[in-house]
């Protein structure tokens, strides 16, 4: 058996997680925040590992 | 038993096109569903793939080969990326305080033992957060069967978060402006003199693919901060895919002072695709993926021949990498390579910690089983 199988699952597993995410939460793209954050003026609030909860 | 099928040299092109075809396709989808800056995070992370993979630039392997061996290029390298992303990042956070946000965190006791384990854990497998990632993406199996387990303990982890830093924590401890930098370049210039002064003969230079590999990191990582307003990351996005399969198998995350959050909660509503790190993250292992296939016989390798007990131990590093990179704040991405490239001194403070459980870890490895034999 060679990599090739296992590279294939790492690509499947992501389709799964885009396929649960998908039946789980919907896309606005009319919703999406400006194409950069910096000179936005909006605030960063995305999740980060360093971040405690609010 | 599957036989590698080498393709001829007239069907690469085509090959090499469709691979290509799909990154593009894939990012212009996501900017077309999710919002143009989105899809550009989802470039940033192929990006952070295709270099991580292609330049073969790493955490955990050049930790292991600088205490094994004494060879500090690869930690050298690092130590330039973070130095180049630092000249940008700690200008821009002292200019757009609020709209960029610095990988801030306190240092405390749970902090420095889970960058300990953390440390090790990265050692036994050989992958760290990115390195798990990669390591999946270009079909290594340890790295496959490591990331579901690092992504339930990093929801673990968070989980129980709260609690975790309650038994003693400093305050948020950060260097800015002027002379945070300074300070932060010259501590970078101490490692690297020091780690020049501990080298074996023969192996004081930095082979110039890691100085390439570097200039692109830091510029991702720079592009990352500028797009996302957040440094880069990795373990954020791992817990949420955990806890979003959680929530969907019925679970109840109100308990978890973490996950109900008013911002974790309401990320938890919503697509991978609108979060930052999700985003990276998958960018990364199919970033890693398109190498691999790029290459020639980069996927023809015949997977290695491991003990049970490696595959044993592979689960359990999987799950302490996810829950003590929660605990300290983030993995060698969220907490040494942008802590301290934006300021945060728990980063040097995880750096110690890590490093010292890193030579537990490369100890432990050939225990076991896990040092190849195919």
């Amino acid at each position: 058996m060679t990599r090739r199988v296992t590279a294939f699952a790492a690509l499947l597993l992501l389709a799964a997680l885009l396929v649960f995410d998908q039946a789980t939460a919907d896309l606005n793209p009319y919703r999406a925040p400006p194409l950069l954050a910096l000179g936005s003026g909006v605030a960063a609030s995305g999740g980060f590992c360093g971040a405690l909860p609010d | 038993m599957v036989e590698a099928v080498a393709l001829p040299a007239s069907g690469r092109p085509a090959q090499r096109g469709l691979i290509v075809l799909a990154g593009l396709a894939a990012v212009f989808a996501v900017a077309l569903f999710a919002g143009a800056r989105f899809g550009l995070l989802l470039a940033i992370g192929l990006g952070f793939g295709i270099a991580l993979e292609g330049l073969r630039f790493g955490f955990a392997g050049p930790w292991r080969a600088m205490i094994l061996r004494r060879d500090p290029s690869g930690i050298l390298a690092q130590l330039l990326a973070i130095a180049l992303v630092s000249v940008v990042a700690f200008p821009l956070l002292a200019a757009r305080p609020g709209e960029i946000a610095g990988a801030a965190a306190p240092i405390g006791w749970a902090m420095v033992g889970g960058a300990f384990v953390f440390g090790a854990a990265m050692q036994v497998v050989l992958g760290c957060g990115s390195g798990t990632l990669v390591n999946a993406g270009s079909g290594n199996p340890v790295g496959l069967l490591a990331l579901p387990f690092f992504a339930i303990g990093s929801f673990l982890g968070a989980y129980g978060l709260v609690w975790w830093t309650g038994l003693g924590a400093l305050p948020i401890l950060t260097l800015g402006g002027g002379s945070g930098l300074a300070l932060t370049l010259a501590l970078l210039a101490a490692v690297a003199v020091g780690l020049l002064l501990l080298a074996a003969p023969g192996t004081r230079r930095v082979p110039r693919r890691l100085v390439f590999a570097a200039l692109a990191i830091a510029a991702l990582a720079i592009a990352n901060l500028v797009v996302a307003g957040q440094p880069w990351g990795v373990v954020y996005g791992l817990g949420l895919w955990a806890a979003k399969g959680a929530v969907a198998l019925g679970a109840d995350l109100s308990a978890s002072s973490f996950w109900s959050a008013p911002g974790n909660a309401a990320l938890l509503g919503q697509s991978v695709l609108t979060d930052v790190t999700s985003l990276t993250n998958i960018g990364i292992i199919a970033g890693a993926f398109l190498v691999a296939a790029w290459r020639s016989g980069g996927l023809s390798q015949p997977l290695p021949s491991l003990p049970a007990r490696a595959w044993i131990a592979t689960i359990v590093a999987g799950l302490l990498l996810g829950y003590s990179s929660r605990l300290a704040f983030g993995c060698n991405v969220g907490a040494f390579f942008s802590g301290i490239s934006t300021g945060s001194l728990h980063g040097w403070v995880w750096f110690a910690a890590a490093f010292a459980g890193s030579v537990l870890g490369v100890r432990l490895r050939p225990m076991l089983g896990l040092e190849a034999r195919a």
